[in-house]
């Protein structure tokens, strides 16, 4: 089969390997219809994630077909359409009982790996170094599927496969950091980074009741698209001083809540103090550039809740940690417990509540991967989401 | 293990820390009487004095707190001869009086001897010499009666221990265990049930003479409010006759106690989920590991 796989920094290359076979009882082969690259991937992309492998397939959000399941599997046939979530989870361990999914103990081989970082390991993740399992990932024609009784969701009405693709990860993750603001009426959230995450959580913002959303990014057309799908408020960090105009939109006061959709790799930032940080990352003092959390840490109000679905991945520096006691601030943060929001989000999707299609904004044949990842690290042609397609 | 003439060692490595502690606290508060005590005049001497007052404090530390002590130990007997070499172009330099270092000469290379002695004891005894010794724990949702059934049949271990290739009962409550080696070598060794409370613990050891000198227990415990089992796992291998301590540790593929922890894991897994979770055998665009860190077989 034909599958995107990781060589080193900028250079994904769609390779001829060989296909996936069942490993396990509770394995499922999935022939992929629909595949995505996520923000996250262009972590791998740029180098940031450790503990990659030249030929690791990527790709942690796909759909498609099931076509051969382990003898363990019983809620699954051949025939059966679904959507793969993003974290690999057992459904039997404390954690996953609990509905913590991406917290499972059992899904992560190299676990050891992940403790020595982390002091804990998180669930294992398809395509994403072998600190999070190295699993085979989805941007490719097939994919094995651990754990396939717990994880994949079938599709049995006929919506189109960009209707429902991104519950594998990116609309449950921008739903997940809006339901861990805890919203109240008249609450206003501030969101940094309008990629597809930071849209599907100013989405989820409004739908969880909040009054207003401020949504914070520096491409136009990331701005129009917050303004024009969810009715956000907009700044552009590139023309206004955020903090200043913050307070300026909240009273004084500061947001009720903020979501860092922005992650280890922020642009932004005063130019000293994005140099600083470029020069500890790139001597390994420091791991990830946290701007966007720095001021959003800042920007809240008192008593106020930061969620953090942006990926980081080791340390950093310069946290204001005199802000959050002093300001008595909520800090939640996770990988996303996907398989806990598939089914209430699926029931939206239905419902027409959304259609999360529109950040769609490229299609291309999964050959063109190499093309994709380019396109989308450097934001070429107004690039918010692509979609790969395989052709069988 | 420890026997009489290994506790003399203890004690002496005690005395001679809190030695080192002593002598560097008066070097570094009163560089200049110690430097007249040793018959060394000049005041220049004082910073040098001061660092070695350091010197001995870290030494002595040293051998209070870590493990190691023999290591330590070595350390003081390096700091010795240190402290011999100045003391000796003390001896050569006119300003410095002679009679006074020469007594310092002597005490130094006195006190230098018993480093050195203790240092051979401790490292050719007891608690610092190469026999393995690791703890785990892990908590695992199924009853302790579960994990007990498990674990009593020895044969099955090797489906969550990767390092060894069979354990087969040979009557008498006892296996025959067979493990990997380096260079596709196999290791083996006899080993009986020296304790069986069930639900609650099992203790094994290998039969005297046996190649590899190793003993383990497991323990069960209830975890509260339906939490399931907290296992607890000592295990303990002594380097054989003729053989050193280091090729013990290459039976693993990494650390012991990071092995256990593994094994301990994939015990879970498998009793938790019914399988362990895996890599091997997956589809890569690579024909091996190209770090030989992860994956020990892919297909590409």
């Amino acid at each position: 089969m034909k599958a995107a796989c990781w060589f080193g920094k900028f250079d994904v290359r769609v390779e001829t390997v060989p296909d996936p076979e069942i490993l396990n009882p509770r394995d499922a082969i999935v022939k992929i219809s629909s595949t995505a690259v996520c923000g996250s991937d262009l972590h791998l992309y740029d180098g940031f994630i450790p503990t990659m492998e030249k030929g690791d397939i990527l790709g942690h959000e796909f759909m498609g077909e099931i076509v051969e399941v382990g003898s363990g599997v019983k809620t699954l046939r051949v025939g059966d359409r679904v959507v793969v979530p993003f974290p690999i989870s057992c459904g039997n361990c404390f954690f996953c009982k609990k509905g913590l999914f991406s917290c499972c103990e059992n899904s992560n081989p190299n676990a050891t790996l992940a403790e020595k970082m982390w002091g804990h390991s998180p669930c294992g993740i398809f395509g994403y170094s072998h600190l999070l399992g190295g699993y085979a990932g989805g941007q490719a024609e097939y994919a094995r599927v651990p754990f396939a009784d717990v994880g994949p969701i079938k599709i049995e009405s006929n919506l189109d496969d960009e209707q429902v693709l991104f519950l594998s990860d990116i609309f449950p993750t921008g739903y997940m950091a809006a339901e861990n603001c805890n919203i109240q009426p008249g609450d206003t959230v501030a969101v940094w980074g309008c990629g597809p995450v930071g849209q599907f959580a100013i989405k989820s913002c409004f739908m969880l009741g909040a009054e207003r959303v401020i949504a914070i990014d520096r491409f136009p057309e990331r701005l129009q698209m917050a303004r024009q799908e969810s009715g956000a408020e907009t700044l552009n960090y590139e023309e206004s001083d955020i903090s200043e105009a913050l307070a300026e939109l909240t009273g004084g006061r500061g947001p009720d809540a903020c979501i860092d959709a922005v992650g280890m790799e922020a642009h932004h930032g005063h130019g000293i103090v994005h140099a600083y940080d470029r020069v500890k990352q790139t001597m390994m003092l420091e791991t990830d550039r946290p701007i966007a959390l720095r001021e959003a840490l800042m920007a809240c109000r008192n008593g106020g809740t930061v969620s953090v679905p942006g990926v980081y991945g080791g340390l950093a520096d310069k946290i204001p940690i005199g802000s959050i006691m002093n300001k008595g601030l909520t800090i939640r943060s996770g990988q996303t417990h996907v398989q806990r929001y598939m089914r209430p989000l699926l029931e939206r999707i239905e419902r027409g509540d959304i259609d999360p299609s529109y950040v769609i904004t490229h299609r291309m044949p999964l050959e063109e991967a190499s093309k994709a990842y380019e396109m989308f690290a450097k934001k070429q042609d107004e690039c918010i989401k692509v979609v790969l397609k395989p052709e069988h | 293990m420890a026997n009489n003439q290994n506790n003399l060692g203890q004690r002496l490595a005690l005395g001679l820390a809190w030695f080192s502690i002593g002598l560097g606290l008066a070097q570094i508060l009163a560089p200049r009487r110690m430097a007249q005590t040793v018959g060394m005049k000049k005041s220049k001497s004082n910073t040098l004095m001061r660092m070695l007052g350091a010197r001995e404090i870290t030494s002595g530390i040293g051998i209070l707190t870590q493990r190691k002590t023999s290591k330590w130990l070595l350390a003081r007997v390096a700091g010795d001869a240190m402290d011999l070499a100045i003391l000796g172009s003390a001896f050569s330099s006119k300003r410095s009086d002679r009679n006074r270092v020469i007594a310092a000469t002597a005490a130094v290379a006195g006190v230098s001897a018993l480093d050195l002695y203790c240092s051979r004891q401790l490292s050719r005894n007891g608690s610092d010499t190469k026999k393995i010794q690791v703890r785990k724990s892990i908590t695992i949702g199924r009853s302790p009666e579960d994990l007990y059934e498990f674990w009593r049949h020895f044969d099955r271990l090797p489906v969550i221990m990767n390092h060894l290739v069979s354990v087969e009962p040979i009557g008498h409550d006892r296996w025959h265990w067979v493990a990997k080696a380096p260079a596709g070598k196999t290791v083996e060794w006899d080993a009986e049930l020296i304790e069986d409370d069930p639900n609650e613990l099992i203790a094994w050891r290998s039969l005297k003479g046996s190649q590899v000198d190793n003993a383990g227990v497991i323990q069960f415990e209830r975890a509260p409010a339906g939490r399931g089992t907290i296992v607890h796992v000592e295990l303990e291998y002594s380097p054989p006759a003729g053989m050193i301590g280091a090729k013990i540790a290459k039976l693993f593929h990494v650390a012991p106690e990071q092995q256990i922890g593994i094994d301990l894991r994939r015990f879970k897994q498998l009793m938790e989920t019914g399988e362990i979770a895996r890599t091997e055998g997956q589809s890569a665009g690579r024909a091996t590991s190209t770090s030989k860190k992860y994956d020990d077989y892919v297909r590409a």
